[in-house]
């Protein structure tokens, strides 16, 4: 797993308060970890914490998955 | 007209410096224990008043989990545990027949001052984009009765009240209307806060409220006495369940006591100052509204806050109120051990007269070494009364001169 994927996991974890065991990369924040609307605000605002960057709106929008948020920082991070 | 639907008291919860569990305060207080020391919350050091009731040992995670907890102020987390703790107490179970009947009425003063103070330095570092989405709900002060009505699936009137230190009062006053109305059959009712911040003490200080005994914290909440400063500024909550009485004895409830009567004024007089016509008729009122005789009542929960005028202008009220009869009253003030709760001030302080009722003994009024002379009532000073207790008065007043008054019965 890589460093990206671990923190990304890891904040997945705090923000939705799930079980590390139930945070596949697959899983939708809201379909499968429970996540309201408001979740989903948070969660994107501790990833810019975390990795220090600022996600657009209509970016944020698109970030459904644990994959997707992994993907995102991968693909944006400076 | 049909008949008045009377309401009962059948659960009790307390989070509160003399002890978190209705128990353990209620030993506290009739022990005379102070729950007063230094603030720990943050460094007092730059101001006039250091000294606070804070509660201790508190661990919302047995109640809450970390997210949930994280999400709402500290008030909310009083008031939550208060009124899960009351409901339990009162064994009522909810079901989908009669969750439309139970309701909320729990208030604050304040609200979520801590949270508003710590997202606003979050702003000022970070600008808007790191104000969290859960910053308003996780402040605002309907978000006891909000999120007890969603945590324990109460679908009746889910209200809350703001009228500074007579919030508590005013909550369960007004809730045993609903109750007796008809709008719910019961009401989880009471007042919590959580102001001790830097700005929360910065200004009462201002408005030199507050104690200065820094150096004598335990000792600084001290009713009555000549030499009393100020108040000292506690938190925690107190909620009560209040039940219609046919309700209550159909399920075979433990009934503490009854509240027959609810009274309200305003002074219409000043921002803070108090003023003695207004107490006094909100007490009268509150009498009124029991249909008791004034020389019924044998003891009075005051609102006793510490202050050189309210002291000296509640006993003054009282002397109207009750004429002849105030010198046979036995006048008590738990503030001496807590310090003064504000919105939750109420709520906690009726459960401790309903505590009085219930097992027929006056609390002390602590700190009393030379009493005011002003100040010439009966005020249970420094040790706990057995004594008989068929109707107690319970009064809080608060800035803006609104002032509650309530009356429990014996049952």
């Amino acid at each position: 797993m890589s460093d990206i994927e671990q923190r990304v996991r890891k904040i997945v974890c705090e923000q939705l308060g799930a079980n590390e065991a139930d945070v596949k990369n697959a899983s939708s924040f809201v379909d499968d970890l429970g996540a309201d609307s408001l979740d989903t605000v948070e969660l994107v605002m501790a990833l810019e914490e975390e990795f220090d960057c600022e996600i657009p709106d209509d970016e944020a929008e698109k970030i459904t998955t644990v994959q997707q948020a992994i993907d995102y920082v991968n693909a944006n991070l400076k | 007209m049909s008949e008045k639907r009377r309401v009962v008291i059948t659960g009790l919860g307390v989070v509160s410096p003399v002890g978190v569990g209705t128990e353990k305060a209620w030993a506290n207080i009739v022990k005379g224990q102070s729950g007063i020391a230094r603030i720990t919350k943050f460094d007092p050091s730059a101001f006039t008043s250091q000294i606070a009731g804070e509660v201790k040992d508190f661990n919302v995670e047995n109640y809450l989990s970390a997210k949930e907890a994280r999400r709402m102020d500290r008030f909310i987390h009083f008031g939550l545990i208060a009124g899960i703790e009351a409901f339990k107490d009162s064994g009522i179970e909810v079901t989908e027949e009669n969750g439309e009947r139970i309701g909320v009425s729990i208030g604050s003063g304040i609200g979520g001052l801590a949270s508003i103070e710590a997202t606003n330095d979050i702003y000022d570092e970070g600008g808007t984009r790191k104000i969290s989405p859960f910053f308003i709900p996780g402040t605002i002060i309907n978000m006891i009765s909000g999120n007890l009505s969603i945590m324990l699936g109460l679908k009746g009137p889910n209200v809350s009240i703001v009228t500074a230190c007579t919030t508590g009062t005013h909550s369960i006053g007004d809730a045993a209307r609903m109750i007796e109305y008809g709008d719910a059959d019961v009401m989880l009712a009471g007042g919590a806060e959580a102001a001790i911040t830097e700005l929360g003490v910065g200004g009462f200080a201002a408005s030199r409220a507050l104690s200065t005994r820094n150096d004598d914290p335990a000792t600084a909440s001290r009713p009555w006495d000549r030499d009393r400063d100020g108040f000292v500024i506690g938190e925690g909550a107190g909620v009560m369940v209040l039940e219609e009485y046919e309700h209550a004895k159909t399920r075979g409830a433990r009934i503490y006591a009854e509240l027959i009567g609810y009274g309200m004024s305003a002074d219409a007089y000043h921002m803070t100052a108090p003023n003695m016509d207004g107490p006094r008729r909100s007490m009268n009122n509150a009498l009124k509204n029991a249909g008791i005789d004034a020389s019924k009542v044998q003891y009075v929960n005051a609102h006793g806050t510490s202050t050189p005028l309210g002291d000296a202008n509640e006993t003054n009220a009282i002397k109207a109120t009750f004429g002849a009869h105030a010198s046979k009253i036995v006048v008590n003030s738990t503030k001496s051990m807590t310090g003064h709760l504000l919105g939750g001030a109420g709520g906690l302080e009726s459960v401790f007269t309903v505590l009085a009722i219930h097992h027929q003994i006056s609390p002390p009024t602590i700190n009393i070494f030379n009493q005011d002379p002003e100040c010439d009532l009966d005020y249970c000073a420094n040790t706990a009364r057995d004594m008989p207790i068929e109707y107690a008065l319970k009064n809080n007043f608060g800035f803006g001169g609104t002032n509650g008054s309530l009356v429990f019965k014996k049952i």
